[in-house]
């Protein structure tokens, strides 16, 4: 006769206890002491070994409980174990001696589930995956120029003034883009500025021409970081929050709630938030511009022997109104490239709880993206335009 | 271990206020181990408000809550995770945990709370998920299976730890008449084969009367409690009218 026992670990009350006889060609389980999740469990196969089950040959297994204590899962658990023994010994399991109440919950344990489990995918072949990947590029980028076309045929819409738009919506994203954005525009426009006249500075002094550093903030700010970095701000601040509020709207099933009244979810929530970047970018990058050539000069007149009136005198001679058009230019297309990447990215939200997380990251990732390529792109134009 | 004694739990002259709102004044009431303790109410009434003071997620405003003569002490680590282990909630929504697949929802109860081996945790785990039908759905995830078997899967992590008392909250919202039904069936087998108390909010009446053994109602016009026990006996004698129109589903008072 074998027995297992686990270590006492509470003087209160006995061990889980569960030992092994033989009578007439059947094994006996008989169980005993107080089994608990919190002690550490018994397991069957330790109790039983090869010679139990011959010499002579056993054919049934039943236990005795009558001296069986308090007792919970741990034990469902180890009765589980008997069980899958017996099937695999292909031994006859009587349980009726045990507890009414262990058998209920035995019986509800094996009910086979009302829906069968289905198969768990294949692993696929890298070719396949390949292909995979391929076409869901391609869904990407029709989905992506669905919605564009969505949102051209509301504007079209618009100008016809037959919209469903809420101008209430579009002030508010007015205004979380223009008094909102400003401490965070104003701050990175700033250092901006001035690390474009540290490096002016460092670079030009070597040839002695560190007064041209405030032609490369000129042009620096106007041209290109001025629009980029109020870009890149937006993408984060203001893209994120377009596809986390639209994501959001989408799993509480209030843009579905939209679809089935007749009234196009792009039309009402899509168009105010575009409309509304698209207005407040050029100012923004304004504004930007006037506080990055402000850090730029601070530099450059605090490192060199230069005025501020001469700072400004000398840009004015190299820059012109086409920079600072181009760089509002920039704004503007960098405003409709974010608006459209948090938006199509909000309406394009899972159903799941991380699906919000992930548009909001894919709205700024994709954002920023485009307005990268875009300046890139912006930049080539000009140079061949020769402007 | 606890007084067996002792109720399970024993609420005195609480409070509850969402700021400066009172919702309800003055409930007095104890659970009795071993008993289906239904809490309804209208919408609005502070079922739930309830319910999120006895899971401790609220702090009673005044009044106190013992859970088997103890205090459910926030701050008291020791006093928190003795208490915790022996309940287990239900939540509406399942809020099954969505970044973790069925197993590991229910496992992590089992890791927190007990010293069990991987291997043990697996088949308890196992054990668990098949008590409530779902053998075989271990590797799925929460957003991989439909809204009943999420909330059956959440009451597997529900009873992990076999708790002493469950909470349920609007157990058969969502839930089609049959597998509501089930899951009153699965009520009753857990209360026979276990001992366990179970205290639930609904206002689902077919379920009140099939499986309460005591039923406490919360009238949002008197802010308080108006009636305590066996719902049958409330519906025969009901000691007012909000309570007789709610168990009679009907909208006018008695003639």
């Amino acid at each position: 006769m074998r027995t297992v026992q686990a270590a006492p670990d509470d003087l209160n009350t006995s061990a889980p206890l569960a030992e092994l006889r033989r009578e007439h060609g059947a094994l006996v389980v008989v169980l005993s002491g107080e089994w608990s999740l919190s002690r550490s469990p018994l397991r069957f196969e330790t109790l039983v070994t090869r010679d139990a089950l011959t010499a002579p040959k056993v054919h049934s297994l039943r236990f005795d409980a009558t001296d069986l204590g308090r007792w919970d899962s741990s034990l469902l658990v180890f009765l589980e174990q008997v069980r899958q023994f017996c099937e695999a010994e292909q031994l006859e399991l009587d349980v009726s001696t045990l507890p009414e109440q262990i058998n209920r919950l035995l019986v509800l344990s094996q009910a086979v589930p009302e829906r069968a489990t289905p198969k768990e995918p294949a692993t696929e072949s890298r070719l396949t995956q390949l292909g995979h990947a391929g076409l869901r590029s391609w869904a990407t980028v029709q989905s992506a120029l669905s919605f564009l076309g969505d949102v051209a045929l509301a504007v079209t819409k618009l100008a016809r003034g037959t919209a469903h738009m809420r101008w209430r919506e579009f002030w508010v994203v007015v205004q979380s883009n223009s008094s909102g954005a400003l401490p965070i525009v104003t701050l990175i426009a700033l250092l901006v500025g001035v690390i474009i006249a540290f490096l002016g500075v460092v670079v030009l002094e070597r040839f002695g021409a560190g007064y041209y550093a405030s032609y490369l903030v000129g042009f620096g700010m106007l041209r290109e970081m001025g629009a980029l970095m109020t870009g890149i701000i937006m993408a984060g601040r203001t893209g994120a929050g377009f596809a986390a509020e639209l994501g959001s709207m989408k799993i509480s099933e209030e843009i579905d709630a939209f679809v089935t009244l007749g009234v196009s979810p792009v039309e009402h929530l899509v168009l105010p938030r575009m409309l509304g970047i698209f207005f407040m970018m050029p100012l923004l990058t304004l504004y930007a511009d006037f506080v990055g050539i402000l850090g730029g000069m601070a530099v450059t007149v605090s490192l060199l022997d230069v005025s501020t009136t001469q700072f400004v005198g000398g840009m004015l001679t190299a820059v012109t109104m086409v920079d600072a058009v181009l760089g509002l230019l920039k704004g503007v297309v960098f405003g409709v490239l974010i608006g459209f990447a948090g938006c199509w990215k909000g309406l394009e939200t899972g159903s799941d709880a991380g699906a919000v997380g992930r548009a909001a990251t894919s709205a700024v990732v994709v954002g920023i993206t485009l307005i990268i390529v875009a300046n890139a792109v912006i930049d080539w134009l000009a140079a061949l335009l020769k402007i | 271990m606890s007084d067996q004694n002792e109720p399970a739990i024993d609420v005195s002259n609480l409070t509850m206020r969402y700021g400066d709102l009172v919702i309800m004044n003055d409930l007095n009431f104890s659970i009795e181990r071993g008993e289906i303790f239904v809490i309804m109410g209208g919408s609005g009434s502070g079922k739930s408000t309830l319910l999120k003071h006895l899971i401790g997620l609220k702090k009673p405003a005044e009044g106190t809550i013992l859970f088997s003569g103890e205090k459910f002490d926030l701050e008291n680590d020791a006093s928190r995770h003795r208490i915790l282990r022996d309940m287990g909630v239900l939540f509406q929504s399942g809020a099954l945990w969505s970044g973790l697949t069925l197993a590991e929802n229910v496992a992590l109860p089992l890791e927190e709370f007990t010293e069990l081996d991987a291997r043990s945790i697996a088949e308890v785990v196992s054990f668990k998920l098949a008590l409530v039908g779902l053998r075989g759905f271990e590797t799925f995830y929460p957003s991989a299976i439909s809204g009943g078997m999420r909330k059956r899967a959440a009451l597997a992590r529900a009873l992990a730890l076999d708790p002493a008392v469950l909470f349920f909250d609007e157990p058969s919202s969502g839930l089609d008449p049959i597998s509501a039904s089930r899951l009153d069936d699965l009520i009753l087998e857990l209360k026979a084969s276990f001992g366990t108390t179970i205290v639930i909010v609904t206002h689902d009446l077919e379920s009140i009367f099939r499986i309460a053994d005591r039923a406490l109602f919360l009238d949002i016009s008197k802010k308080t409690m108006t009636a305590l026990g066996p719902p049958a006996e409330l519906r025969d004698n009901p000691p007012s009218d909000e309570v007789h129109r709610f168990l009679t589903r009907s909208s006018d008072g008695p003639a």
